[in-house]
């Protein structure tokens, strides 16, 4: 009988540049190399997994479902915002290190984990819910062009990613940031919505829309790619209209 | 068991009444004047006629004896100056994080450009090759002779 050949998955090994920082003992953040043997399935956040399960087991990074969708492992991998669970490692140039590090613009409590606070507080400050006055006895109804028009814009998982690319973000930490005017434009050209006002009044501030200078790194982070900066300048626009 | 969630209630503090949206406004509205004034200027100045050779004290006091291209480097001035200053005050609003800093580079941002537009614009209707009383040799060679 001819012998049962099992097929051998290839596999290769990546260095892994981790930007780490211990609060403990650090006073500085410093670079820390890592070599992983990986398959082509493998993601960047396998590598990360693999490095603390097996080698350090203190590195430090937020992940939750793994699977891009709560928006938990936003990181710079090769100087470009992404999810560490959506980054293929094939995808990246495997001959020359991989570079992770966490997002900028916020402060970083320990390796790739920041303090999302001033984040969350932006998006906080957009009055990120339906305002709606009328008690119906049954759902609101909206057609489906109403529904489209800000369709782009309830992909949204705050995982920073589009706030934490923006220049204007890094050296004004004041700016509300891409993500909070995109989830004001998902109630501001809400049909149901009636705060589209207020909202607009609330992005018309001095560290609103207009701090944005349509640099387009937000889009190019986004990992739900939605078109972030389209969206702020159709803010823009309804700023200068005066309604949604 | 159910559980009540409280009606959101977030009183903004932060905002204050502002400009930039005329600001923004004004950086688009002068980009596009800016290039039709400054491209003209630049090929009226350097291509047309006999070149970049033809730049002399003349050809300046020939331009401003002309009342249309008065206007045009007035224009040319005012918007450039606005705009650029405009400009650097974004930069200094993304750069300088203190108050007292920020106020104190805006400040002197505005004093310098009212400063230049002030100057200029009396210099553009004030501008006479051929001053009356000057000593016969500061005076350009078209002058005539006093
Ligand atoms: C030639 C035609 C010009 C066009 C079409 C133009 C257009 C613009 C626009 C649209 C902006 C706003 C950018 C943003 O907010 O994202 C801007 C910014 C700026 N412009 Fe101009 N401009 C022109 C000429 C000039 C000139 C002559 C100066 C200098 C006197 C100047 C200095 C600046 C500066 C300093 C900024 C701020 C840059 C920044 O936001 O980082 N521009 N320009
Ligand atoms: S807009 Fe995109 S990049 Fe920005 S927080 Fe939402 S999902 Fe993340
Ligand atoms: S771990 Fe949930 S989005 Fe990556």
């Amino acid at each position: 009988m001819a012998e049962l050949s099992v097929p051998t998955i290839e596999s290769f090994t990546v260095t892994l540049i981790v930007r780490r920082f211990d609060p403990e003992n650090d006073t500085e953040p410093k670079w820390e190399d890592f070599d992983v043997e990986m398959y082509g399935t493998d993601r960047v956040l396998d590598a990360l997994h693999k490095i603390k399960w097996e080698q350090d087991g203190s590195l430090t990074f937020r992940r939750s479902c793994a699977h891009g969708v709560c928006g938990s492992d936003a990181m710079r991998i090769n100087g470009r915002n992404r999810l560490a669970c959506k980054t293929l490692i094939k995808d990246l140039d495997i001959s020359k290190p991989i570079y992770v590090e966490p997002i900028k613009g916020l402060p970083v409590e320990k390796d790739l984990i920041v303090d999302m606070t001033p984040f969350y507080k932006a998006y906080l400050e957009i009055n990120p819910f339906l305002v709606a006055t009328d008690k119906p006895k049954k759902e609101r109804l909206q057609s489906p062009e109403e529904r489209a028009r800000y369709d782009d814009t309830t992909k949204c998982i705050l995982c920073a990613a589009c706030t934490s690319s923006c220049p204007v973000f890094w050296t004004d930490g004041q700016y509300f940031g891409p993500a909070a005017i995109v989830n004001a434009h998902r109630f501001i050209f809400d049909s149901r919505d009636e705060n589209a006002e207020l909202r607009l009044d609330i992005l018309n501030d001095k560290e609103g829309v207009w701090r944005c200078r349509t640099t387009f790194n937000c889009t190019e982070a986004c990992p739900r790619g939605i078109e972030v900066t389209k969206a702020i300048a159709e803010v823009k626009q309804a700023i200068l209209r005066g309604r949604a | 068991m159910s559980v009540t969630i409280e009606v959101p209630n977030r009183p903004r503090t932060r905002k204050q009444a502002n400009w930039e949206k005329y600001g923004w406004l004004f950086m688009r509205v002068s980009g596009p004047l800016l290039i039709v004034l400054i491209f003209t200027h630049l090929v009226v100045n350097l291509v047309l006629g006999d070149g970049i050779k033809a730049i002399d004290f003349a050809f300046v006091a020939g331009k401003w004896a002309d009342p249309f291209w008065q206007v045009w480097d007035l224009a040319m001035l005012w918007l450039a100056l606005i705009h650029g200053t405009n400009g650097m005050r974004t930069i200094v609003n993304d750069y300088a994080g203190q108050v007292k800093v920020r106020r104190a580079l805006t400040t002197t941002l505005w004093a310098v450009c009212a400063l230049l537009i002030l100057l200029g614009t009396l210099v553009i209707f004030t501008f006479d090759p051929c001053p009356a009383g000057a000593s016969a040799e500061l005076l350009a060679s078209f002058c005539p002779a006093q």
